[in-house]
């Protein structure tokens, strides 16, 4: 793989993987918002197999291959099962910010992103870190997406989409984190999202629905 | 000898995978509380034998010094006092019907694991795994909280999980960009995230990805250990909790997650200056200190009392962390046992109450103590060793914070921070006395008290007395932990 190419590919797949956030942003309907979140996982994989393959490195290679199995396959399709089947589970129910200033919201989280990783840039400026602030903005964006959504389901995308973004700068910065930690932490989000998606089915029995509004029952 | 590092990891996790093949019975509980002790003898025994020196365990993976050891004393106490509290208390929720059969054996299984995270996690010597096993008991304790399954605590549940995921997401965020600095300080990226290796590396650790990292981490860890601004979850979960597993939730996870801070700092002081963590622990303390107290005034629920004068003790615990001074570490090391013990003979008195009247309101509570010595007693302990009264334990360690801070000159803080401990001690004494005092009402339930649970208040009430009179060794292990994280003064 030449320079270029390593490039050219690292660059599209940041940039694939902050336009997944967007399109996550945009998007009401539960279904398709699990499958951008695969898509997302894709383009996260993409980042260390590349790196992998232009260092020639095994071992993260075969992290590649795990975070491509997990984030673009088993937690997705972990997610698609806490989705009702019900019509009126099946959306988004009204949004708290309407999807106009979602999106400008979106394009500024994105600015500050860039703000925010000078330093990290500035310490090691090579190709794999200028693509940092694509990361650093999907971290953002998915704990607006976190705050804005009132859907169990919504919330559990916007965690394991902040989840990705950390992996990615974990990818982009490091060439990742030592193997022990990089397994407990993945080992540590496939439970945490597993958790979310046993509860949102104990929601549904209980409060026959997964608006997170009826949480309102403990305060002060 | 690096086996000794392990017991208080494996016993835990052999308890649990007993439970697991046998479930909820006699001879699981028993061996859970064993693994318990095991904890504790482990740490005294570390502690004995290794001094003021630092043993690794499995390739540098692993760490026991003077702060590891003081943690694990608390988990083992606090351990061992609410698992034998449970054998009674998940018994009772058993007869009355609010658990089956399949909680009681998802409990029996979870605690040790919930135990045997809290030990990795101080054991660790590598911070990332420092992260996954205070991750880990998130997740060991989300269906704890959730236990009676009720509308209130599925709802603590979800916030319980959602809030916490994403502080120590951040965390963990935070702990890339520090392994980050690291390998560009030129530490090898086996073990760039070592503790040891990041001391030794500190003073080359570029400042400004540092600092980002250090932001990130006390944002992170402190949302684990009821900290401003993630602080929202902590009462509903506390309140919801079965009484055994709050008091654990409260006693010792709070300050296991202070301990990461405490660890992350002593590595940040070195390679930015002590400036920028003080500066941050200082407004997150004063922050915690004075939302807690405001919610301590105005609350009508006694298990969020207990809950808000956590994240109080927390608050006053990130204060004199950012003190940081010997004395400071030392007090706050004690203040973090004395916390420990008594959030669990309250915890474990209010169980009781809510079982007996079935509700959690203060204003249905009166004259507890005419009506059961045991609860009315225990209680009234734990109540006067969290208001700091002489000569229990926590009135030590709060002079010897407000020394400290006014030593490091701080005087202004210390000012602050004794308005919002004085408000609180209003609201704990008012709240308690209505509760405890007064005559017994013909109409009130009687409040039964299974046998293991009144052993574990008995054993928590002689514990405190006699760590109110004398801290005998502990007080040597709490200086030489307090020396470890560079408190020099």
């Amino acid at each position: 793989m030449t320079q270029a190419i390593y490039n050219g590919v690292l660059n599209l797949a940041a940039g694939a993987f902050l336009l997944g956030a967007v399109l996550i942003v945009w998007r009401r309907e539960l279904a398709s918002i699990v499958a951008l979140l695969a898509w997302q996982g894709l383009a996260l994989a993409a980042i260390p197999l590349t790196e992998g393959i232009y260092h020639h490195d095994a071992a993260l290679i075969i992290v590649g291959v795990v975070v491509l199995v997990l984030r673009a396959g088993i937690l997705p399709l972990l997610l698609a099962r806490a989705v009702g089947t019900e019509a009126n589970e099946r959306r988004e129910s009204t949004p708290l910010v309407n999807t106009t200033t979602s999106l400008l919201v979106t394009a500024g989280l994105t600015m500050l992103a860039y703000a925010v990783t000078r330093p990290i840039i500035a310490l090691d400026p090579s190709p794999a870190t200028r693509a940092v602030p694509a990361a650093f903005a999907v971290i953002l964006i998915a704990i607006f997406v976190m705050v804005s959504r009132r859907r169990a389901v919504s919330q559990a995308v916007g965690f394991m989409m902040l989840d990705n973004g950390i992996a990615a700068t974990a990818f982009l910065i490091t060439a990742g984190v030592p193997l022990i930690v990089e397994l407990g932490a993945s080992l540590d989000v496939m439970f945490a999202v597993l958790v979310l998606g046993l509860l949102t089915g104990h929601m549904r029995r209980t409060f026959g629905g997964t608006d997170l509004d009826q949480l309102r029952q403990l305060r002060g | 000898m690096s086996f000794l590092l392990l017991v208080p990891i494996l016993a835990p996790l052999g308890a649990a995978a007993l439970a697991l093949v046998l479930g909820w019975r006699p001879l699981t509980s028993s061996v859970t509380v064993l693994a318990a002790l095991c904890v504790l003898v482990s740490a005294a025994i570390l502690g004995f034998t290794s001094g003021s020196g630092t043993r690794f365990g499995i390739g540098n993976l692993f760490r026991a010094d003077a702060l590891s050891v003081a943690m694990l004393v608390v988990i083992g106490t606090v351990g061992t006092l609410a698992t034998w509290a449970s054998i009674g208390y998940i018994d009772a929720e058993l007869a009355h019907g609010h658990t089956d059969r399949k909680g009681a054996n998802l409990y029996a299984v979870l605690v040790p694991v919930f135990l045997a995270a809290m030990a990795s996690a101080v054991l660790a010597n590598n911070i990332g795994v420092m992260w996954v096993a205070i991750e880990a008991t998130t997740v060991a304790t989300a269906f704890l909280v959730g236990h009676r399954r009720t509308r209130d605590a599925l709802e603590a549940t979800w916030k319980y999980v959602v809030i916490c995921s994403v502080g120590i997401a951040l965390a963990f965020l935070g702990t890339v960009l520090v392994y980050f600095a690291s390998l560009h300080a030129g530490a090898a990226s086996g073990d760039a995230l070592n503790i040891d290796v990041l001391l030794a590396h500190a003073s080359r650790l570029d400042p400004a990805v540092t600092r980002l990292g250090a932001g990130l981490l006390l944002l992170g860890y402190g949302a684990k250990a009821g900290l401003v601004p993630f602080h929202t979850w902590l009462a509903d979960a506390h309140s919801q909790a079965p009484a055994p597993v709050s008091a654990l939730m409260s006693g010792v996870l709070l300050s296991v997650a202070f301990y990461a801070l405490l660890r992350v700092k002593s590595v940040v002081d070195l390679a930015v200056g002590t400036g920028f963590l003080r500066t941050g622990l200082l407004i997150v303390g004063l922050l915690t200190l004075l939302i807690a107290a405001s919610l301590l005034v105005v609350q009508t629920d006694f298990k969020r009392m207990l809950a808000y004068s956590s994240m109080e003790n927390m608050g006053l615990v990130a204060v004199a962390a950012a003190a940081g001074t010997r004395l400071a570490i030392a007090a706050l090391l004690l203040h973090v046992l004395a916390h420990g013990i008594a959030k669990t003979l309250v915890f474990l008195g209010s169980g009781q109450l809510q079982a007996a009247h079935d509700s959690t309101r203060i204003s249905d509570v009166t004259g507890v103590l005419a009506r059961s010595p045991m609860i009315g007693i225990t209680f009234l302990v734990g109540l006067a060793i969290l208001l700091g009264l002489p000569p229990l334990a926590m009135f030590a360690s709060e002079l010897s914070i407000s020394r400290a801070l006014a030593g490091a000159g701080l005087g202004w803080v210390l000012g602050a921070a004794l308005l919002f401990v004085v408000i609180s001690f209003a609201a704990l004494v008012r709240n308690g006395a209505r509760m405890l005092l007064g005559p017994p009402d013909a109409r009130s339930p009687a409040i039964t008290v299974p046998r293991s649970v009144s052993a574990a208040l008995v054993t928590g009430v002689i514990l405190s007395v006699v760590l109110g009179l004398t801290a005998g060794p502990l007080l040597d292990l709490f200086q030489s932990a307090a020396t470890q994280l560079g408190g020099t003064r």
